[in-house]
């Protein structure tokens, strides 16, 4: 007797796949829980493991196919025993014989691997899964797994309030292979619940903007792997030719701050260290042709990062030209989409307060921060002796699936040049 | 005495006592204040003593029928002093019931009128006794339960004398049933009396502000309504502004402005029933500083106050002014103090209206389903086309069932006809569980009941309805 193997759906959505690999060949003998095949889809890859025990004897799809429909036969097991229902194909697919079931695993939680199927709510770790009926439906509807949603009702029942409040993470839309463990999201207690009364505080809605920065500030702290690279800069020749350029710019008006300086180099050191001007996709790492620099400006209830375009082809006199106007029209809200969205690296510069350093939140996409803080007179050992010098400590937060120990070191190393011999920015 | 207490609730309504059972049950210790009667206005002047005023008349009224059943009886007559003397004692019944339970529970009960006294953790409740003499109660937390009180216009004469006048609370012990009444404000305490009323024989008119009759109910159930009680003899006056009330030599006159029409309406007495108002008054809410927003405590969804410590719940927290609500707030509201909270519903509040026929419905309106944008599946069926309601004799009645179409969820239910308010449970139910359309069409009514019309309406809404 012989039972097929049927291409699961992945998503409630999802009506073909392709067949990444096959785990078994013809003439293998499978168990329970063997992993015999990977699905892909524009989503996700997922592996599929068997329910029954057989033997393989026939592989009726070839690697690598693309397009197999849900539910069509993939391979023949012979001398299996009976078909489970466990994980009976969500559609009737009239397929010849009896049919095999495969089960998705539940290990990445996220993939909304099984999402909508009726049979998915039961998940085999933690049995049955509470979930209102209106809860199963609409999660169906939006293609979202209730196993990764925390249920708020009696004995942890997941509600329509769950399901619609619940907020998949980045990763559902990128590989499920690359996801990072989902994380149930985070009941929302009260101030009271939490020993703080009502009337001791007031409160401010959240506008826009706060919203908005808490959103992307979670998302890419919980999501990015972020390590910070410190080193201190000895400044003092870059405000000496600061100061030689702001003394042939005063006729035409103009004026040049250590940060649009700051802006130059950093555009240059990712010109010559291009592996630090990248993010990652899970399509494949990212790099940029040209270093568009953010510039975070705090504007009042938050603050945004307009983009100095292609820095590197530009002076300085333009960069700083270019910085007024976009400060100014940060602060009045009154930038451009076009000129806030999409930069490749960016730099938070809290020195004017008297930070000696700090690192920032990465801005995703991007694949690096570099967080400035503020230069003062400290003592600094040449040779053997001591000697005082303007030293500003910066900070390189990266992302390190894009930008590694080391890249972010040469990266620095680049930037320390720039910045300590500033006239090799003209080279 | 000991006289510091976990919590101190004020109010032993609907809301106050089950808040002092939940406590009770919860290991707090816990102290009532009530200057009136355990129970509250629910139990001593409201849904209890109607309840018993209309069963008489329901029972007076179908004697008038009796020869559709192939009945007869001789000499129908009523003893209106009989009548009320059944409700007071069913109020009385049921108060006494409340003593017990408060016994029961360990709840002290403190006769008397309290006010509110900053203090921390909470504020500190002063209570003038009863019987003479004061105490002040001291508590981690205090809730208050004061209910409401019916809202009346002096100005234009919409305000009891005593005598001509009544509010519900007069309406329920009259010495005798007025020959005529008119009725102010169609809701549903202003129904309930005119339905009684009439039963018995009385010549009622309801005057209406609104464009409809009960106002808050679907229109198809509104418009249903007014059919049925016109059936009966009620006359109504819609869209008709009050402009005001006077004394005639042996009633009142209600002037009454409709269409750009004046008319003067006469009857013996009249029923003030235009509203509730929260009773916040004399508790020393202003001095505490609590928020008050349109004559009722602001709460949160806790029913915490601004004030530290200070709990609101039922009708002196806002609308929908039913027992049932203060009740589920009251269990809600403890839970949360106690830290026991986890779970809680915000369920769907069902409303009833004991006239013949019954109303009653839970969820949003035809209309406000649609103003809320969603998409609809609309459900409606017959009592006619039910075999329980046509052996009854019931035949007067109607089921509509609101889906949002996109995911099946039940958004409302709006039913009028004999026993619907034993029956809107069924939709409560299907609506907190979250069932949609297949669950109710999946769950086996009995036969023969006037419930399988709720089914009938669901499968309706899904065009598979089997007996229309």
């Amino acid at each position: 007797m012989s039972t097929d193997v049927l291409m699961p759906a992945l998503s409630p959505t999802m009506e073909e796949g392709a067949l990444a690999k096959w785990h078994v060949k013809v003439g293998d003998t499978v168990r329970s829980g063997d992993v015999i095949a990977e699905i892909e889809t524009d989503k996700a890859t997922m592996e599929v493991e068997a329910v029954d025990e057989g033997v393989v004897e026939a592989l009726l799809v070839p690697e690598g196919t693309e397009s197999v429909k849900v539910n069509a036969p993939i391979a023949r097991l012979s001398g299996g025993g009976t078909a489970t229902a466990a994980a009976s194909p969500a559609r009737s697919g009239g397929a010849p014989g009896e049919t095999m079931a495969v089960r998705v695993p539940a290990a990445p939680p996220v993939a909304p691997a099984t999402a909508g199927r009726r049979a998915a709510v039961t998940t085999p770790a933690s049995g049955r899964l509470l979930a209102s009926p209106l809860a199963r439906r609409v999660a169906s509807q939006m293609g979202v797994d209730l196993a990764g949603i925390r249920g708020s009702g009696p004995h942890g029942r997941i509600i329509l309030r769950d399901v619609e409040g619940f907020k998949p993470a980045v990763a559902v839309v990128m590989s499920a292979r690359a996801a990072p463990p989902s994380e149930s999201p985070r009941e929302v207690r009260s101030l009271e619940q939490m020993g703080i009364p009502q009337g001791t505080y007031d409160l401010k809605p959240l506008d826009g903007m706060r919203k908005t920065v808490a959103r992307r500030m979670t998302e890419s702290f919980r999501n990015v792997p972020h390590f910070p690279l410190t080193i201190d800069l000895e400044i003092d020749a870059l405000l000496a030719a600061r100061s030689s350029i702001n003394a042939l710019l005063t006729a035409e008006g103009g004026k040049v701050s250590v940060n649009d300086l700051i802006i130059k180099a950093a555009a240059i050191a990712l010109q010559r260290v291009p592996e630090a001007n990248a993010s990652y996709t899970p399509e494949g790492l990212a790099f940029h042709h040209h270093a568009d620099i953010a510039v975070a400006v705090a504007v009042d209830g938050g603050l945004i990062t307009p983009i100095v375009r292609a820095a590197e082809t530009k002076g300085v006199a333009q960069i700083a030209s270019e910085m007024k106007g976009l400060a100014e029209r940060a602060r009045t809200r009154k930038l451009k989409p076009e000129e806030y969205l999409g930069g490749t690296f960016t730099i938070s510069n809290l020195g004017m307060f008297g930070i000696r350093s700090f690192a920032s939140i990465i801005n995703e996409p991007q694949g690096a921060i570099l967080s400035v803080g503020a230069g003062e007179r400290r003592a600094v050992v040449r040779g053997e002796s001591l000697a005082a010098a303007t030293v500003m400590t910066v900070t390189l937060t990266c992302d390190h699936r894009v930008v590694d120990g080391a890249i972010g070191a040469r990266w620095l190393a680049a930037f320390r040049t720039l910045i300590e011999n500033p006239i090799t920015m003209i080279v | 005495m000991a006289d510091a207490f976990d919590l101190v609730v004020i109010g032993a309504g609907p809301g106050g006592y089950v808040a002092a059972i939940r406590a009770s049950q919860l290991g707090l210790k816990t102290a009532i204040v009530e200057r009136e009667a355990l129970g509250g206005i629910c139990l001593n002047w409201g849904c209890i003593p109607t309840k018993a005023l209309l069963k008489s008349a329901e029972v007076y009224e179908q004697l008038g029928h009796l020869a559709d059943f192939g009945l007869s009886v001789q000499g129908r007559s009523y003893d209106f002093s009989g009548i009320v003397h059944r409700s007071r004692k069913v109020a009385k019944q049921l108060s006494a019931g409340v003593a017990f339970l408060m016994k029961k529970n360990r709840v002290e009960v403190v006769d008397g009128v309290a006010s509110l006294e900053a203090a921390t953790p909470a504020p500190c409740v002063n209570v003038a006794l009863k019987a003479g003499g004061a105490r002040t109660l001291t508590a981690r937390w205090v809730i208050l339960a004061t209910g409401a009180r019916a809202r009346v216009i002096p100005a234009i004469g919409l305000a009891p004398d005593g005598d001509r006048v009544w509010t519900y609370r007069e309406a329920m012990v009259p010495d005798a049933a007025p020959t005529s009444l008119l009725v102010v404000g169609s809701g549903a305490i202003g129904m309930e009396f005119a339905s009684f009323y009439r039963s018995l024989g009385t010549d009622v008119t309801v005057i209406e502000a609104l464009p409809r009759i009960l106002p808050v109910e679907d229109e198809e159930i509104s418009a249903t309504a007014q059919k049925a009680f016109e059936k009966r003899g009620l006359k109504f006056r819609v869209d008709a502004k009050v402009a005001g009330l006077s004394r005639t030599r042996s009633g009142i006159a209600i002037a009454v402005e409709s269409g750009g029409k004046s008319e003067s309406l006469e009857a013996e007495r009249a029923i003030v029933a235009v509203g509730i108002e929260g009773n916040v008054e004399g508790l020393g809410l202003e001095a505490l500083g609590v928020r008050i927003d349109r004559g009722h405590v602001a709460v949160d969804s806790h029913g915490a106050t601004n004030v530290p410590g200070l709990y609101a719940i039922g009708d002196i927290a806002g609308p929908p002014w039913l027992a049932h609500k203060a009740s589920h707030e009251a269990v809600a509201c403890v839970e949360h103090i106690a830290g026991v909270g986890g779970g809680h519903l915000s369920a769907p509040i069902p409303g009833c209206t004991y006239t013949t026929p019954q109303i009653a419905s839970i969820g949003l309106t035809e209309a406000q389903a649609k103003a809320a944008g969603l998409s609809l599946k609309i459900g409606r069926f017959p009592f006619r086309a039910n075999g329980k309601a046509i052996a009854a004799g019931e035949t007067e009645g109607l089921v509509k069932t609101v889906f949002n179409a996109d995911t099946g969820a039940l958004v409302g239910a709006h039913m009028i006809g004999a026993e619907v308010t034993e029956m809107i449970q069924g939709f409560a139910l299907a609506m907190t569980l979250e069932a949609t359309e297949a669950e109710i069409m999946a769950t086996v009514f009995p036969h023969p009941t006037l419930s399988e019309a709720m089914h009938e309406a669901v499968l309706d809404a899904y065009g598979r309805a089997l007996h229309l």
